[in-house]
């Protein structure tokens, strides 16, 4: 009797079948897991990517019009025009200077989230940086237009301090300035900023929340001052997530095409270029191989970054 | 002489919490000294005092003499190793080791010599080049006290360095850090929870509870002598009697403890009943009822154990049972 009633019961219909079959062989059950995403990236994802890849060596017929579905380095030939080379070194600037202030403002604000906030200001913290990006991006977007045109709420309130000489004198600097700040290299700079500095602090925050308390205070018992501590102990470990942040904020600027659009001057930055390329211009070859170039830009960076140690700590 | 450490009338307090109470005590140049407490009990909370993370609340932490609320961890000559060892993830066990050295502004040659020369000290040479996450715990601790040591501190904090290790290894780790510590001169302040490890490698113990300390003394003293019940429960849980029974059998009406492998059995005694039986290997344990009074009796090995339920007669020489004179405060 004892040796029955120990016995593993028998599987009862198709599902207990298939939980049998899924646990004894445990490579099938992760191959069913990973291969619908597997699908996606592979085929939707890269499939796109390669089409891209592959038009950017094509060109136009400059007679026709058309495209010529042959292999030329014509159209990446074009980049290479001055016309060209300002755009893509424009939008290189204007990437490298958010993502740099991104991690300047961004940094303060992680570190107080991760090491002093408990409780409720944690839960307030959060709020804070995740309340934008529950707004539309339109909206945020048209919304600093406002702050920053000339009859605006800054104009308005450097006219309330009686500073309006202050902002009339960085208006007229050169490359930064403008009729308004809604119309400068400034503005597009700010929107830019706030759009994205969220990328920056919840990855930031991640990095520096895995840092144990005791390692800065070993660092502190071995003889080093806060300032040696941070550039020591501190900033080698948070660097992973300062680069994944710095990913974001760099690549989100070099591909939008809406803020530069709705905030700023009249120079075209990569994204307007793509933009109008594949559109109005109907050069999908040329589109394709600007297209090209943040992710050229993107590895550069990274194989940078790598070599520099950022990932060292992970 | 000045002593190494002196806390006058330190307290350390968390909002209600009083982590630390108005603690006395001193201790001097080129001693093994232990704090010895349950978790909570403050003695970590102490060490962080020293170390300079914590500042107290009220009081005054002397160290050789000069009094140090304002001065920060990095110019106290202290080096702490850390009960999580604490060790940089992103430098190899080189320059972990050499990381006070590189601060304290010392060329690349004398650091990496002076850093193989601490390895060597821990026996850990060779590796050197090494991650930290590539180490068993045995290896991350030698490689965390070489760290401290390395920077020639005048004392050495431990905070349960031997916490996370196995029985085998921490007991080998006990008799080294011991004969290093004889061998360097330096002074020692050790935090532990363990009581064995206390009494074997202190030249003196504190014993903290509650944020107090309950006893200083020689191990000896604290094991022979204690002076409050929970002194006697906590080091070598021995028998704490309660003023009632100590009265019928002495006159005097105080607690008083009575060590468990001081009380034998004998053919003509006390009358007590076997409530429990657990064979620990050197000894077995026997809980015993007296008069409804729980009892711990450890046998030697080799002694034939009486029988859960048996009546037996005890008893023990005059001078085992020793009274606690009551506490104050």
């Amino acid at each position: 009797m004892a040796e029955t009633a120990a016995r593993p019961p028998a599987p009862r219909g198709l599902s207990d079948r298939l939980s049998d079959l899924l646990w004894s062989r445990q490579g099938l059950l992760v191959l069913l897991l990973i291969l619908p995403p597997a699908l996606w990236l592979g085929i939707i994802y890269l499939g796109a990517l390669f089409a891209l890849l592959a038009q950017s060596f094509f060109a136009i017929d400059p007679f026709s019009g058309l495209i010529k579905y042959e292999f030329t380095l014509r159209t990446y030939g074009e980049l290479f025009r001055a016309a060209n080379l300002d755009i893509i070194l424009r939008t290189v600037l204007m990437a490298g200077s958010v993502t740099l202030a991104a991690a300047l403002i961004g940094f303060p604000v992680a570190y107080y989230a991760a090491r002093y906030a408990r409780g409720k200001w944690k839960a307030l913290f959060y709020l804070g940086v995740m309340l934008p990006l529950w707004s539309s991006y339109l909206v945020k977007v048209y919304s600093w237009k406002l702050i920053l045109a000339k009859e605006g709420i800054l104009s308005w309130l450097f006219e309330t301090l009686h500073l309006t000489w202050l902002l009339d004198a960085y208006l007229s600097l050169p490359v930064v300035g403008g009729n308004s700040l809604s119309v400068s290299w400034t503005g597009t700079f700010l929107v830019f900023l706030y759009v994205w500095l969220p990328f920056m602090i919840l990855p930031t925050q991640a990095a520096l929340e895995r840092v144990p308390p005791s390692m800065l205070e070993a660092s502190g018992d071995l003889g080093a001052r806060p300032g040696q501590t941070f550039r020591h102990v501190l900033l080698p470990l948070a660097l992973p997530g300062i680069v994944a942040g710095s990913i974001f904020t760099f690549s989100l600027t070099l591909g939008d095409y809406i803020i530069p659009q709705i905030v700023g001057t009249s120079a075209r930055m990569i994204g307007q270029a793509v933009y109008q390329f594949q559109g109005t211009a109907g050069n999908i070859p040329l589109a394709a191989a600007f297209a090209v170039v943040p992710i050229l830009i993107m590895g550069v960076y990274l194989y940078i970054a790598k070599r520099m140690g950022a990932f060292d700590a992970l | 002489m000045t002593s190494a450490i002196a806390f006058r009338q330190v307290s350390r307090h968390y909002g209600t919490v009083q982590a630390v109470d108005a603690v006395d005590l001193e201790v001097a140049e080129g001693e093994f000294f232990a704090m010895l407490g349950p978790s909570g009990s403050g003695k970590t909370t102490c060490l962080r005092l020293i170390a300079g993370f914590e500042r107290p609340t009220f009081g005054e932490i002397e160290i050789f003499g000069r009094p140090s609320s304002a001065v920060p961890p990095y110019r106290r000559p202290v080096n702490t190793v850390f009960q999580d060892y604490a060790l940089f993830p992103h430098l190899n066990v080189r320059d972990n080791v050499a990381y006070g050295l590189m601060i304290a502004g010392a060329g690349k040659a004398e650091r990496h010599r002076s850093a193989e020369e601490a390895l060597a000290m821990v026996a850990l040479p060779g590796y050197a080049d090494r991650r930290p996450s590539a180490l068993s715990g045995g290896q991350r601790q030698r490689v965390a006290l070489a760290r401290a040591l390395v920077n020639k501190p005048k004392v050495l904090l431990l905070d349960e360095p031997l916490g996370a290790l196995d029985l085998k290894l921490r007991e080998q780790m006990q008799v080294e850090l011991k004969s290093l510590q004889r061998q360097l001169g330096i002074t020692f302040v050790f935090v532990t929870h363990d009581q064995g490890e206390a009494l074997s490698m202190a030249d003196r113990v504190a014993v903290f509870n509650e944020g107090r300390i309950q006893q200083i003394g020689r191990p000896q003293d604290i094991y022979d002598r204690p002076q409050t019940p929970f002194v006697a429960d906590f080091v070598g849980s021995s028998n704490v009697l309660p003023p009632e029974m100590v009265e019928r059998l002495t006159g005097r009406r105080v607690h008083a403890s009575l060590r468990p492998e001081a009380v034998r059995l004998q053919p003509c005694g006390h009358l007590a009943r076997v409530v429990e039986q657990a064979f620990m290997g050197a000894v077995t344990r026997l809980t015993l009822d007296m008069d409804g009074q729980r009892l711990s009796l450890l046998l030697p090995k080799g002694e034939d154990a009486p029988e859960k339920g048996a009546t037996v007669q005890i008893g023990w020489d005059e001078d085992a049972l020793h009274p606690m004179e009551p506490r104050d405060g």
